[in-house]
């Protein structure tokens, strides 16, 4: 723990406010707390709960309108909202440097990697030339990025994306800063290369000996990084702890709800769907995605997006499928309810069959089969009422309005929507409660499979618990089968009976989820199992249950 | 209070705050009102022969006469109608058509966009105005002909616009959910999709009106408008040759075209930046 010396960063009374006509006056209230060297301090909070912001205000960062109004950061005896702004260009990237989320935004697309490291040597006064690139290689080498020589020709495009974020911890690093802020780094990573990134600040942080203040949803990624925890609540922190006491015995009611609503990979038990009659087959189902390719076809890419992918869904089941991006999975669930054309092979509902038959008659099925999509801000036309959203697919299906209208309220009803609120626009509710619209309007024409395309995973974690328990619910309830795409294997155990896992268009194991998740086959399932993040707390026994 | 009349609220708002845009606003409305007032201001024919030819302005007529004796300032009066007109109707065909195969080809893709586009560009390399007074000259002058011209010269920018609104909001969420409710094509097209790029669209077409008068003025003051109508270009046309000895006949009917093209244009700026306030916080 940080003796009061070893504190490098001392936050005190922080207050930001927002612009006047935004629902809350202040993004952040009264929040203080410090930064030991050789510390990790974990921001976590669920959207809006200003821990972007108490970054952004460390580094001077802030949006136009946005403004820290009282308190002080203090990083050695300098206020950093008091500085003048020269100060505080000379400390940010020097002394405080930082990594965003999505590093393909934050890298310049036109300029090479090297370049853009070496430029924040520069701008720092960092050498000679030679001695910089030298400097450069070795920090290349330090990030285990392969190949550091030809990487520094490289522009952020021809990385992937956990090459990138690697790219950008090196940026971050070159100056040896005293303090690094990484806000959500690995959110926008898979989790085999987020289990990589994590390990690579926690060794990076130990040979620089940095304070890092890691801002975070993920209490998976809590457990596997922090040393200590500050949870942040509507503007303000309501529990600032060492990791262990937080992760094990929270004192906050609110940790104690984040932390329950973690999917923790509890088991679903068993149901035995698999004797159960097939509603939903799928059949050497091959997709290829050409693209590029300029006027005379050259340079073309070929994206082998499914490779003869074959799968049943039973009656009443949940079937998880699983995979990293690119992996196919949305590319097969698009496939299946032929917002995709498939090249070749077989989608089957009951015994009708779904490829290979005219629009006309595609269209008559449609009402079979219905998708729950991964945005719900996304997902609704802003243009409508939801109650006209819900009903809309009844309307064009020959339903007489006033029966619409009256059976839009029912099924609002019943993802637990108040019916009254029939007449309000989608951007009067919030994530969670559009996803329950989203659902809502997905069942209303009593479609027999639902294919819910990472239904969860735009939410926060508390929202997500509760939109995971309404889909069970409802399977349970309308003996629906549920086609459940996701990447989160914790959210998969809790939900599934079966699981398909797929990688590089393929299915490379299935089973039922219990089989699974206690004897994986394939190695690429054990290599997902072991990225889970927060299993280390998991372990101990002190994990989220 | 619902979002379309709270955002047509806002709208207002956002609008007002910006002050030129209000000028604008303003001039076109009082150009207006001259089109409306026309035949109560200048009950006779503006062709009619009103008093000694080129008499000058303040005189015994407001604005002074032509070489002919005309009323300058009837004829802008009713000029101001037809150029309104024309503007108007012309703006409507073409945006009217060119969402239309704009939309489609964005919505359909594929074939469909590679022939809508193709037919689209072979449009936009024929220099515009040259092609209008071709369309005039085969048709013969008169209103509709010009409003035809202008049409069809207007079309392919709005095709282009609407092609890319609809390519994107084709991918968006909410128009798949609607594809996989089995809703028709037509109905995602006009009730879904619509609705959610109108915004550019009524940008472009404010900014659309202000070029259809310009080249309606430009074909009348070649002679190819409609002979039987006044028009501002006529008038500018009619009086360039005595433009030494007779400066007003070109040029009060010239400022009313600068005018009212002036101010369209900072209405189509300020609707602009109205329906892209992240734009203009900048």
């Amino acid at each position: 723990m940080a003796g009061a010396d070893d504190i490098i960063l001392r936050v005190e009374g922080l207050r930001v406010d927002l612009p006047a006509g935004v629902e809350r006056p202040h993004a952040v209230e009264d929040a203080s707390f410090t930064l030991g060297r050789r510390e990790v301090l974990c921001l976590v909070g669920e959207s809006g709960s200003g821990k972007s912001i108490t970054a952004r205000a460390i580094m001077g960062l802030l949006p136009p309108q946005v403004v820290a109004s009282a308190g002080r950061i203090l990083f050695g005896d300098e206020d950093l909202l008091k500085v003048a702004p020269e100060r505080l260009r000379a400390i940010r990237g020097s002394d405080i440097a930082m990594i965003f989320q999505e590093p393909m935004t934050a890298l310049n697309p036109l300029m090479t990697i090297g370049d853009q490291i070496d430029e924040v040597l520069r701008s720092h006064g960092g050498g000679a030339g030679a001695a910089r690139r030298a400097r450069i290689l070795a920090l290349l080498a330090d990030v285990h990025l392969p190949e550091p020589e030809r990487l520094l020709h490289a522009y952020p495009h021809q990385l992937s994306g956990g090459q990138r974020q690697r790219a950008m911890i090196a940026m971050a690093l070159v100056l040896e800063p005293k303090i690094i802020i990484a806000d959500e780094p690995t959110t926008a990573l898979d989790v085999t290369t987020q289990a990589q990134i994590l390990s690579l600040i926690r060794e990076l942080q130990a040979k620089h000996a940095t304070g890092v203040l890691f801002i975070t949803h993920d209490f998976g990624v809590v457990a596997e990084i922090a040393d200590r925890v500050a949870v942040m609540r509507h503007g303000r922190l309501v529990e600032v702890d060492a990791a262990e006491r937080i992760l094990t015995a929270p004192r906050h009611p609110y940790t104690r709800l984040l932390l329950d609503a973690v999917p923790g990979g509890k088991l679903r038990p068993p149901a035995g769907t698999e004797a159960r009659p097939v509603v939903l087959s799928v059949k050497r189902l091959a997709k290829t995605f050409r693209s590029g390719g300029g006027f005379l076809g050259r340079g073309r890419r070929v994206v082998r997006a499914l490779k003869e992918v074959s799968l049943e869904l039973h009656r009443g089941e949940t079937l998880g499928l699983v995979g990293e991006s690119g992996s196919g999975k949305s590319t097969l669930a698009r496939c299946v309810i032929r917002l995709v054309e498939p090249d070749s092979g077989e989608v089957a509902l009951g015994d009708v069959s779904l490829t290979g038959i005219s629009a006309r008659a595609l269209r008559r099925q449609r009402a079979r089969i219905q998708m729950v999509f991964q945005d719900p801000y996304a997902s609704l036309n802003p243009r409508y009422r939801i109650g006209r959203l819900v009903a809309d697919g009844l309307l064009i299906n020959g339903v007489a309005p006033a029966a619409a209208r009256a059976r839009a309220a029912e099924l609002l009803e019943l993802v637990g929507i108040e019916a009254a609120a029939a007449e309000r626009y989608p951007h009067e509710f919030s994530g969670g409660q559009r996803q329950r619209i989203c659902i809502a309007r997905a069942l209303a024409l009593g479609p027999e499979v639902l294919v819910a395309d990472e239904p969860v995973s735009a939410l926060d974690v508390s929202v997500q618990a509760q939109v995971l328990r309404l889909l069970a619910d409802l399977r349970d309830r309308l003996h629906l089968s549920i086609l459940f795409i996701t990447h989160d294997l914790r959210v998969a155990a809790e939900v599934c009976d079966r699981i398909a896992v797929m990688q590089n268009g393929e299915i490379v194991e299935h089973g039922a989820s219990a089989a699974i998740f206690t004897a994986p086959r394939h190695a690429y399932t054990r290599a997902l199992f072991a990225s889970i993040p927060g299993r280390r707390a998991g372990a101990q026994g002190t994990g989220p249950t | 209070m619902s979002p379309p009349q709270a955002a047509l609220k806002d709208l207002a708002r956002r609008f007002a705050r910006n002050r030129s845009a209000l000028v604008g606003l303003a001039i076109l409305a009082a150009v207006l009102l001259l089109a409306a007032a026309a035949p109560l201001l200048y009950p006779a024919t503006p062709f009619a022969l009103a008093g000694k030819p080129v008499s000058p302005p303040f005189g015994n007529f407001l604005l002074g006469t032509d070489m002919l004796g005309r009323d300058v300032a009837a004829g802008i009066a009713h000029g101001a109608k037809t150029s309104l007109l024309i503007g108007l109707v012309s703006t409507a065909v073409a945006v009217t058509f060119g969402t239309l195969a704009g939309g489609l080809a964005g919505y359909y893709g594929g074939r469909i966009d590679g022939l809508l586009m193709r037919i689209t560009e072979i449009f936009q390399t024929i220099p515009s105005f040259i092609f209008a007074i071709v369309l005039v000259a085969v048709m013969s002058p008169s209103i509709a002909s010009t409003v035809i011209a202008i049409s069809v010269v207007s079309w392919p920018g709005v095709a282009r616009l609407a092609r890319g609104e609809f390519l994107s909001m084709r991918q968006r969420e909410y128009v798949q959910s609607c594809i996989s409710l089995g809703m028709g094509d037509a109905r995602i097209m006009f009730a879904q999709i619509l609705p959610n790029c109108l915004s550019p669209l009524v940008v472009t077409a404010s900014l659309l009106v202000a070029t259809a008068i310009l080249i309606e003025s430009g074909l009348a003051f070649l002679g190819l408008g409609d002979p039987n109508v006044m028009s501002w270009g006529f008038q500018v046309g009619a009086g360039r040759t005595v433009l030494r000895t007779a400066w007003w006949v070109c040029t009060f009917p010239g400022f009313a075209i600068l005018l009212t093209v002036l101010a369209i244009n900072l209405v189509g700026e300020g609707l602009n930046d109205a329906l892209n306030p992240r734009l203009r916080n900048r």
